[in-house]
């Protein structure tokens, strides 16, 4: 059984929901992120997106391109990102990592390479934004060689064909973007996250994440109605960019907003 | 002729039927290992409504007769072919043909396409058009058709080519489009692609994204070609009215590739017709600063499709750099990738010093006075002629019309205007 796997089915046995919390890898500096992971996972992260940057993030807001942007000053690389992984791994053999960012950094360096890399750090599964389950054969195949889960998006947009195909050819969890637009958006409308859910769940009986525009405790508790994750980047990535600054204050900061939520989301696991 | 070289005007020459045709790109827009759709789910169905929306009307007579039209009346086409016997003698080598898409409405092939595309935003039921542009013809040609046709229109575009191009900006502005100022990344062209996709995700249900090059996900690459092959129709018609024979090279500047597309697309099958694609040297390749994407690149994913891109060792996307703000673009059409690799066209860089003394040669001795874009182009022409010989005939795209770049020119030239 694979550790996303796991996680959820420990979740679930305990009656909650997974959190699960994004930021960019080397943002605002490498120094910072490992210790950022683990502070994450002790404020109540279940399972850990880890950003690889990308010179043009075309599904992200300005909040997160800017974390992008600012990696992408200090050099990090897809191989760096890598070895974050593996020396967070030294110390947290149990939260999941996904790596989640676009096609070109993995193209460059191939898809085997990449799969086999990535498994050897300890990642968990991958999302790639920008490639869609039809371009994906020879990838998906490298990432299940080796033991790696590919996480597809599912949108607002997505017909039923699209939700059977992409719960098909995806594992680990599917990550429902909960909004038309970038991430980091502000119009996310609960109610209708909650119908498209139940079409997604007729056809699939994977996990389903929702994330896009999840950046308040009410929010996160309210999606934690009836999603099995809710995923917060912006918000997270958000305040980091703030204290760009005074990076000393993220390892607090950061992690306390993310508990806010953690204890938002288990009052309404225990309700239920 | 097969079914896919048919594209949106009915053709006038179709090549020998004994030939094996030309048949790309497949049904999901590859053509070879390039094109595809590589976008975010939310993309995903807003695109393949597009694909069976221009699959629909792209043979049906009563969308056709309008574009037709619309071309003839409102574009100004068809476009002449003219011949430089000037210019030619001067260079001493090959007749030497100007296709003359510099006298379309607006002043470049940007709206051949535009005018199609808003057709079938309309045929959709859109009633706001989004668009990039990096020269700001692309921007012009769309806010022209917008004001047209009576759609909104949002035009994004980076703030360096804002700079480079207030011409541009202040036309667009007064044909009614808003004109977003992109401020990420290298501030031109490839962030304002980025932006408008962002637009376009947000937007989905209402925006048509005009896309201006024949690059992008699935279906732009195929019907920005078909639209803007319009150009090489025409002059394989004049041409072979003119000398009785097709020419012997083509030569078109090539940023993202449209007006290349157009022109070489209707000759592809005509083995003995060369083709030749210039890109943007910039400072030179050895510099780094260039825009020389097929001469220089690799492949890779960037916009929506598989093609050859400028990056680094580790896949991020490099900052180029061309004199014109319309080569100035790290990506290319996926069939142009398709092409170069197939050895059908060959990709030659021209440095922008080049380009200029092209665009003041052509000034001077034809009195026409080229986009910087397209002086690339000629500028191969002139290297290309006396190699070629007196027999042969080329024929050059001229793509655009040099006004908006004259403070360019001026400035380069160490002239306050």
């Amino acid at each position: 059984m694979s550790r996303i796997e796991q996680t959820f089915e420990s979740l679930k046995n305990r009656g909650r929901k997974a959190l699960v919390s994004f930021v960019t890898a080397g943002d605002p500096q490498p120094a910072i992120t490992v210790p950022l992971l683990h502070a994450l996972v002790e404020a109540g992260a279940d399972l850990l997106e880890l950003g690889v940057p990308f010179s043009d993030p075309m599904a992200d807001g300005p909040v997160i391109q800017r974390a992008s942007e600012r990696a992408l000053r200090n050099h990090v690389t897809l191989r760096d990102v890598l070895r974050m992984v593996e020396e967070f791994r030294a110390t947290d053999q149990d939260t999941p990592i996904v790596l989640m960012g676009y096609l070109n950094p993995i193209e460059v360096m191939g898809y085997a390479v990449f799969a086999q890399a990535a498994a050897k750090a300890g990642a968990d599964g991958v999302i790639t934004i920008d490639m869609p389950p039809e371009e994906a054969n020879g990838f998906i195949a490298a990432l299940r060689d080796n033991g790696i889960d590919p996480i597809f998006l599912l949108s607002p947009t997505s017909s039923a064909e699209r939700i059977k195909l992409i719960a098909h050819a995806g594992s680990g969890f599917i990550y429902y973007v909960s909004l038309r637009g970038v991430t980091g958006a502000a119009n996310l409308d609960v109610e209708a996250v909650g119908e498209k859910l139940k079409a997604i769940r007729a056809q699939t009986t994977l996990p389903v994440g929702v994330g896009f525009g999840i950046n308040s405790p009410e929010t996160a508790a309210a999606i934690a109605g009836f999603a099995d994750a809710v995923v917060v980047g912006s918000a997270l990535v958000k305040r980091i960019g703030d204290l760009a600054a005074e990076q000393e204050k993220i390892l607090t900061d950061v992690p306390g907003f993310l508990a806010r939520l953690r204890s938002a989301m288990d009052q309404v696991g225990a309700a239920a | 002729m097969s079914r896919s070289r048919r594209s949106a005007v009915p053709e006038q020459q179709a090549p020998s039927a004994s030939r094996a045709g030309y048949a790309l790109p497949d049904e999901r827009g590859h053509f070879g290992p390039y094109g595809g759709i590589f976008v975010a789910e939310t993309l995903m169905q807003p695109l393949l409504e597009l694909r069976e929306a221009y699959a629909r009307y792209r043979t049906d007579p009563d969308f056709l007769a309008q574009l037709e039209q619309d071309l003839r009346t409102f574009a100004g086409r068809p476009s002449p072919l003219y011949f430089a016997q000037r210019w030619s003698q001067r260079l001493g080598g090959a007749r030497i043909y100007l296709k003359r898409e510099d006298l379309n409405h607006t002043g470049a092939h940007k709206i051949n396409n535009t005018v199609g595309q808003a057709l079938l935003a309309r045929r959709m039921g859109k009633t706001r058009i989004i668009a990039e542009t990096g020269a700001g013809q692309h921007g012009v040609a769309t806010a022209t058709v917008a004001a047209r046709f009576g759609l909104q229109c949002v035009v994004y575009m980076g703030t360096q080519d804002i700079e480079r191009q207030a011409i541009n900006v202040y036309r667009m502005k007064l044909l009614g489009a808003e004109v977003v100022p992109v401020e990420s990344g290298s501030r031109t062209l490839k962030d304002a692609l980025t932006e408008a996709m962002r637009d376009w995700v947000t937007n989905v249900d209402d925006t048509f994204y005009i896309i201006g090059s024949v690059a992008g996900p699935h279906p732009y690459p195929v019907m920005v070609r078909d639209f803007q092959s319009v150009i090489g129709r025409e002059a394989r018609e004049q041409m072979l009215a003119e000398e009785g024979r097709l020419p012997d090279a083509l030569v078109a500047c090539v940023g993202g590739g449209s007006n290349a597309m157009g022109l070489f697309y209707p000759f592809i099958d005509d083995g003995d017709v060369r083709l030749y694609g210039v890109e943007a040297a910039g400072e030179g390749l050895a510099s780094g600063h260039h825009a020389a994407t097929l001469c220089a690149g690799e492949p890779g994913v960037l916009h929506g499709s598989r093609s050859y891109l400028l990056e680094t060792p580790n896949g991020q996307i490099v900052e180029t750099h061309s004199i014109s703000a319309g080569l100035d673009y790290p990506g290319v059409g996926p069939e142009h990738a398709w092409l170069k690799d197939s050895g059908r066209a060959r990709y030659v860089a021209v440095a922008d010093e080049e380009a200029l003394a092209a665009f003041h040669d052509l000034t001077r001795t034809e009195g026409i006075m080229p986009a910087l874009e397209t002086a690339h182009a000629l500028a191969y022409a002139t290297t290309l002629a006396p190699e070629l010989g007196r027999e042969r005939i080329i024929v050059v795209n001229l793509s655009g019309r040099g006004d908006k770049d004259i403070h360019t020119v001026a400035t380069r030239g160490g002239i306050t205007i």
